[in-house]
């Protein structure tokens, strides 16, 4: 890392928490033998996604029934604007006003909220050695290691009708040339042979996202070397595929009518109800089809963006979001307590009651239910043979702000997919240097 | 005379908020700056900011929005004021027409007319296929988008500008055009010999405020498109704060100074130009 100056505000913050930490006479340390009444903690997360709050709120329920001594309390009022939600966070990490705990995403999100000098490290704590190692890295710096997961990994790839492939004979594709030969099958049969939905412009970027397991798969070291500067995207014959396979489908004329203005209810409703073959999206929503349109649910299955080699078809995995702690809370034992349970088997099952089965734990003895919808228990293979990689963003802190728009250009035709790449890697470029990253 | 330090309640306040706020920004400007390091690194911002690729798409669509709504709001503006203060059936109510989209949040705005601009279930699509016309994709389609957004800036705020016509239209003493009107002037070299020079302190105004407004333009832009589709509709102040959103503090104020300079630029000498005009008269 370059030389930096600590901003004086830190030094102010850290001073103010101390002259509260002796005017609070050290409530801090202890926590589970508080003879003063429970202590009570607060988690704080933003108000956008539902079933995160009712993740979170499983959790607290699940565990104040077995703990009288520590009560937490889920505070939902964050931001819904995930940008909003960004900022808030650093400016009460930076000013040592968080909350005892927070809800945030895991991987390169994690690096901008410079965890080393805002968070509390957990590197030492029993619990940790439960969690799964490539999770535990998606979580740590240099210097520790600074949250526990909430939630379960999941594969992103390509969402595909059911009842169309039954209907038109077809099997799930092993190489992107299959994938393009099934999409001009459906595509003749007059319907969408793949959805997007720009409307939604988050959405555009999924193609590129999971085609990471193919650019992993050709070369397992290729993130340390992206996040170095010695590889990029549009100079490897591999990693340009994020973006030239997203110009395929523009080229195909696979499209859905209404791709610029569509938005992700629209592309699993589409998906889901049979008119289109495939949606390239991420695990996560299946919980939305699920309560949706229950009765389809099981029209729905999934597959990881193919590559060149059927041998090696795999699926490239989202890690789940966090619960961190602050450096500077007051009840440091009471909070790593908590963590434990989030990081055990009865956390695990608090969250499997509130929402279902939706995908790995990634906690040492977690079970997944037996009956898992479609998309999830399609997910097993890949995670079983071991063909599976964590997406780039939680192997790298690079990842250019600007992913989204440049794939609505590419995924409309306005740009080809090699531009595409070339202006992605100056993003990430921009990005890098922000962060200070030797070597950009 | 009032002794100076009168003035020292207000110009604490002011140098407070407004000169310390302004002279940091032009030092966050030369730093990367995460909120919880700052580190000095010289022009390293504006290099970036310069090269990036969205910057010269954000830059001449600034450039395009500044000119073309100040451009419809002067035209359309004068149109409408001309035509509120002739003796019209029903003026007063029309003037509250023309007004009302000032009233209007620009983000209720912005809401209310993506939905009737969108391509397939918008209203504005769905009349013109009554009359058999394929509308097209007013903000997805990327050569159309900055250019819907600039008539909807020009709905939402031609009615500022007729109300300045207006108050400039009623103070053109009578006289002038009776006088005209004798040596046999028709109503079209009245409205450009008489009309048009006299409200030239009104344009002036109306040119002044919709550029500044136009060249720093973000809410209906954001809410409309985000800068979308792709980039085409990104403007400076959205590329601003598309930077501040990532967590590039220091990029984003780097930013700040470029947008506030451009504006600036344009503005002091064509304000000093406008006015120097008006003298001669």
């Amino acid at each position: 890392m370059s030389a930096t100056t600590r901003r004086s505000l830190m030094l102010a913050a850290a001073s103010a928490a101390a002259v509260s930490v002796l005017l609070t006479g050290c409530a801090g340390g202890g926590g589970d033998n508080d003879p003063d009444g429970p202590v009570e903690l607060t988690w704080f997360q933003g108000s956008g996604v539902e079933t995160n709050i009712a993740t979170a709120e499983a959790l607290a329920e699940a565990f104040n029934a077995k703990n009288p001594d520590i009560v937490i309390k889920v505070d939902a009022s964050g931001p819904s604007d995930s940008a909003q939600l960004d900022n808030l966070m650093k400016t009460r990490l930076a000013t040592g006003e968080m909350p005892d705990m927070f809800w945030y995403n895991s991987g390169s999100l994690l690096q901008a909220l410079n965890p080393d000098q805002t968070m509390l490290d957990i590197a030492a704590e029993d619990f940790v050695s439960n969690l799964d190692d490539a999770w535990i890295s998606a979580v740590s710096t240099e210097d520790g290691v600074f949250g526990v997961p909430v939630q379960t990994a999941g594969g992103g790839g390509i969402f595909y009708s059911i009842p169309i492939y039954d209907e038109l004979g077809l099997d799930v594709p092993k190489t992107w040339d299959e994938f393009l030969a099934n999409s001009d099958a459906i595509r003749d049969a007059g319907y969408t042979g793949v959805e997007l939905t720009f409307g939604d412009a988050w959405t555009a970027q999924i193609i590129t996202l999971a085609d990471f397991y193919n650019v992993w798969a050709s070369d397992n070291d290729w993130a340390a070397q992206y996040t170095a500067n010695e590889v990029n995207f549009a100079d490897d014959p591999v990693a340009v595929q994020g973006f030239t396979k997203l110009q395929d489908i523009y080229d195909g004329g696979y499209l859905n009518e209404d791709f610029a203005s569509a938005l992700l209810n629209d592309g699993l409703e589409a998906v889901t109800t049979g008119a289109a073959g495939h949606y390239p999206m991420l695990g996560f929503a299946q919980a939305t089809i699920a309560t949706n349109w229950p009765e389809n649910l099981d029209d729905v299955g999934f597959f990881g963006i193919p590559g060149d080699n059927a041998e090696e078809a795999g699926m490239t995995v989202w890690m789940p979001p966090a619960l961190y702690a602050p450096a500077n809370t007051e009840h440091p034992g009471a909070v790593k307590e908590f963590m434990a349970f989030v990081a055990s088997p009865a956390g695990c099952d608090a969250v499997t009651e509130a929402l279902g089965a939706t995908g790995q734990y990634l906690v040492e003895g977690c079970t997944v239910p037996d009956e898992a919808p479609r998309i999830v228990a399609d997910w097993a293979p890949y995670f079983e043979s071991g063909h599976v990689a964590p997406a780039l963003e939680f192997l790298s802190p690079v990842k250019g702000p600007n992913l989204m728009q440049i794939n609505v250009e590419v995924g409309s035709g306005v740009r080809d997919g090699q531009s595409g790449a070339e202006l992605y890697d100056a993003d990430a470029a921009k990005q890098a240097q922000q962060l200070g990253l030797p070597g950009w | 005379m009032y002794p100076l330090w009168f003035l020292l309640p207000g110009a604490a306040i002011f140098i407070v908020l407004f000169i310390v706020p302004t002279f940091a920004s032009f030092y966050y400007a030369f730093t990367r700056w995460t909120l919880f390091d700052v580190e000095f690194i010289g022009f390293d911002n504006f290099v970036t900011f310069f090269t990036d690729p969205q910057l010269s798409k954000g830059f001449t669509n600034t450039l395009i929005f500044g000119a073309l709504t100040a451009g419809l709001k002067v035209v359309l503006g004068l149109l409408i004021g001309v035509l509120l203060t002739s003796e019209i059936w029903a003026r007063g109510y029309l003037r509250a027409v023309v007004f009302f989209p000032v009233l209007v949040s620009t983000v209720g705005v912005g809401i209310t007319f993506q939905a009737l601009l969108d391509p397939f279930d918008g209203v504005i699509n769905q009349t013109l296929a009554v009359f058999g016309i394929d509308g097209p994709g007013w903000l997805t389609d990327p050569n159309l988008a900055l250019y819907s957004i600039i008539g909807v800036d020009v709905w939402r705020g031609v009615g500022l500008a007729a109300l300045i016509y207006m108050a400039g239209l009623v103070a053109i003493p009578q006289e002038y055009y009776e006088a005209a009107k004798v040596d046999g002037a028709s109503g079209w070299h009245r409205f450009w010999n008489i009309t048009l020079p006299l409200v030239r302190p009104a344009t002036t105004t109306v040119v002044i405020l919709s550029l500044i407004g136009g060249l720093r333009e973000f809410q209906l832009i954001w809410v409309m498109t985000g800068g979308g589709p792709g980039f085409a509709s990104d403007v400076l102040a959205s590329v601003i704060y598309k930077q501040y959103a990532y967590g590039f503090f220091g990029l984003s104020t780097a930013g700040n100074v470029v947008l506030f300079v451009v504006v600036s630029a344009i503005i002091l000498p064509l304000f000093w130009w406008l006015n120097r005009k008006q003298t001669e008269l």
